[in-house]
């Protein structure tokens, strides 16, 4: 069944023939001065804050400063020392290893709660749905903070919790048990919004077809994965999009956790963290340029790679 | 129509207006953050993180009539660190005078962040202070810095805790050793020392009482680095170490951490090795149990007969590349911490060992009676003679690279990865690395 129920674009204004004219009319030019008004502030605080300082960062990465010679110009050498640098590229491997983990973890859990709570009516529904949502609505940082002291041996329930049940209890933040610790912190942050937004994209679809499914003999199972799944993929794309760049960028929680755990978490453990470190910790501000804009590049080409591979089910054809 | 673009208008200057005044100016006297005395001086900036320091910036704003000082707390340690590093980079931003611990005075004076100030009679006040700690503040000729406090090292230790188990306070590090198995062996519930992996300075401060030098660096020379981190008294003290960890006779808990925090007051660490701003921090952590009995002692030496003395952190007073009256700012840093009456805030409010002559060698700071130590003259017992033993130190002009480094290597040895021997080997190798690729040439 191919129902298409996304709206197309509206109808185009007939006034318009073939190609569009510049603006030539009195009324057209007082309208576009009008928009470029009320743009103006956010243009002006955008360009200040965004634009320039990327093109500034582009210009210092070109550089290289070494503490004992001084600042000059040596082109891209930066990104060819950042592509064969180790740290950078265990960072990189360490975020893609997240994000083979994470991402399908929250997916799975929002999706599960999303379609658990569309088939649900009741008023446990809402609390739910707000109860799931509340982790998004804490502030990152605090969230971090909040689960180091749930981590730590001493502060945290793990060790009451564990010799209750008569189990050894395990160190959370040991070098090999760090990684599942800040997936679970991400997890419990971040599903609440994927599931809100899959919700709400599971609201959107017409409930006659699934009338239509349950004549022809669809359970619940079948409605769940033949139907929903296969309408919401643009939202899923989009969501999973999101979340492969946030991941790849993955700097907040490491950071949190690093006051604690100083040896499991080391300085470059996430390329954000290494271009953070080299910048403020060790000084070199030009070769900090150069991996932050290397890691954008492969952040942006995995987004478009990952865009190009889904653009059947996300629409974008 | 016209009406309604002025409206708009105005609203738009309003929030540019709005947005303007959000921004960072300079130090104007309003953001000082304690009061001017004398509006008409001149104002020198100053950062500095000490606790009861503006009482110390009170006394000095009201005996100088033509200097004012103008404080502000931009952070501890690192985050202070990064501040200035940015604004070094920025080319504005920076204090007038700043506070830095000893170990970062290199960092700055390589990227002409420091001035120098023999010009500004620094030699004139080296006599106030002892020859370790002047030491600390010069490279070659250059003076970069006024010393203020320092960490001569001392063993604080827990006397109920090792009253209950018949074990004397050690004086030697096998005696230290032979404490820590007899403390397990009476099953115990804590250990006797933590052996954090991240102590940084006080790791290399361990390394340096077994002889290790690991840096050569003068600034009059700034490309030229001599690196020797593998060295055999390195060797030995991280051998000692690693084998109290693998025999589970020592923690390895991360300094400086709540968990750590709550350890060191609650018994679980029988002996905290610590350097003289180390009473001040534990008397400062809540949850203090008072039944505890906290006693100081020399701290432990490889050779009884020629007795090492060592320091853990400690700060100074530098004047910026950014100061706009430089000589103002030398008088500030010269006579900030330069009476005994500003001595007496910093000793009694702050906890701090001084480094300034005068006061350090007074009746009253040898014969001061500390009630935390049940009224023990810690300083006459332990860290005087700590301080006058002290021979000085050299830092290398990447020191944050190069402890997080041996943080690393102390990690992967704790953790089972590579013995003690390789650890040193792996932490020669990585910084000669990357003092090559940052243009220095090994000496």
């Amino acid at each position: 069944m191919t129902t298409q129920t996304t709206a197309g674009p509206p109808p185009v204004a007939t006034r318009r023939t073939s190609a569009p004219r510049s603006p030539g009319s009195r009324l057209e030019r007082r309208r576009q001065r009008w928009g470029w008004l009320f743009v103006s502030p956010f243009l002006a605080v955008f360009a200040l804050f965004l634009v320039f300082p990327l093109f500034y960062a582009f210009g210092m990465s070109l550089f290289t400063s070494t503490l004992a010679t001084g600042t000059k110009f040596t082109g891209i050498e930066n990104y060819v020392k950042a592509f064969s640098d180790p740290l950078f590229l265990e960072g990189l491997l360490r975020v893609a290893a997240f994000a083979i983990v994470m991402i399908p973890a929250q997916l799975i859990v929002a999706l599960a709660a999303a379609l658990v709570l569309d088939s649900l009516t009741s008023w446990l529904s809402k609390l739910s749905r707000l109860l799931i949502f509340v982790p998004y609505a804490i502030p990152v940082v605090i969230g971090a903070l909040m689960w180091s002291f749930l981590y730590s041996p001493k502060f945290g329930p793990s060790a009451t919790i564990f010799t209750a049940v008569g189990l050894p209890t395990p160190d959370f933040l040991a070098s090999d048990t760090v990684f599942g610790s800040l997936v679970n912190i991400v997890t419990w942050q971040w599903s609440g919004y994927y599931m809100v937004v899959i919700y709400a994209a599971l609201r959107s679809i017409d409930p006659s077809i699934y009338e239509a499914a349950r004549i022809d003999g669809a359970n619940g199972w079948q409605t769940a994965t033949r139907i929903k799944l296969p309408m919401i993929s643009s939202s899923m794309v989009m969501v999973i999009t999101f979340a492969l760049i946030g991941t790849l960028q993955f700097f907040t929680e490491p950071v949190v956790l690093r006051n604690i755990a100083q040896g499991a978490i080391d300085a470059a453990y996430t390329p954000n963290m290494y271009a953070y470190s080299l910048a403020f910790s060790y000084s070199q501000f030009n070769y900090a340029s150069a991996i932050a804009f290397s890691l954008g590049a492969l952040v942006f080409a995995g987004s478009y790679l990952f865009l190009f591979l889904t653009r059947k089910q996300s629409g974008l054809k | 129509m016209k009406s309604k673009l002025l409206a708009v208008g105005g609203t738009v200057a309003i929030a540019a207006a709005a947005l303007t005044g959000c921004s960072a100016g300079e130090t104007s006297a309003t953001e000082c953050t304690n009061k001017i005395v004398n509006a008409d001086a001149t104002q020198v900036s100053v950062w500095a993180w000490y606790p009861a320091f503006e009482e110390v910036v009170d006394l000095f704003n009201e005996s100088h009539d033509d200097v004012q000082i103008c404080w502000t707390n931009a952070g501890q340690g690192n985050d202070e660190y990064t501040k200035f590093s940015t604004a070094l980079e920025a080319g504005s931003g920076a204090p007038d005078v700043i506070m830095l611990e000893s170990e970062v005075l290199s960092s700055f004076s390589i990227r002409d962040g420091l001035v120098d100030l023999t010009e500004f009679g620094a030699n004139d006040v080296a006599g106030d202070y002892t020859e370790g700690a002047w030491k600390d503040v010069s490279s070659g000729d250059a003076v970069y810095a006024i010393p203020v406090d320092g960490g001569p090292m001392g063993m604080l230790y827990r006397q109920d805790i090792l009253d209950e188990y018949g074990i004397r306070a050690p004086t030697t590090w096998d005696e230290f050793a032979a404490a820590a198995q007899a403390l397990k062996d009476a099953g115990a519930p804590g250990v006797l020392a933590d052996f954090p992996t991240n102590g940084r300075a006080y790791n290399q401060a361990l390394f340096a009482q077994a002889g290790s030098v690991p840096f050569e660096y003068d600034n009059a020379n700034p490309t030229e680095i001599g690196i020797d981190v593998n060295d055999e008294g390195s060797k030995k003290v991280n051998a000692y170490w690693n084998d109290l960890v693998e025999k589970g006779l020592v923690a390895t808990d991360d300094a400086f951490t709540a968990d750590y925090n709550t350890k060191l007051v609650d018994g679980s660490y029988a002996i905290y090795v610590a350097a003289a701003w180390g009473p001040g921090y534990l008397g400062g952590l809540s949850d203090a149990d008072s039944d505890a009995v906290w006693r100081a002692a020399p701290v432990p030496q490889w050779d009884p007969a020629n007795p090492v003395q060592i320091n853990w952190g400690g700060s100074t007073f530098a004047v910026t590349s950014q100061a706009k009256d430089k000589e103002a700012a030398a008088v500030v840093a010269k006579e900030v911490f330069g009476t005994e009456e500003a001595w007496k805030i910093g000793i009694e409010k702050a906890a701090l060992f001084p480094l300034w002559k005068p006061i350090l060698e007074s009746d009253y700071f040898r014969d001061l009676e500390y009630p935390f130590f049940g009224g023990q003259q810690i300083n006459k017992d332990v860290f005087l003679d700590a301080a006058a033993g002290y021979t000085g130190f050299t830092f290398s002009p990447f020191q944050n690279y190069a402890y997080d480094q041996l943080t690393e290597q102390l990690y992967a040895m704790v953790q089972g990865e590579k013995d003690s021997d390789a650890a040193l080997d792996d932490l020669q190798a990585s910084l000669e690395k990357y003092a090559g690729e940052q243009g220095f040439t090994l000496k």
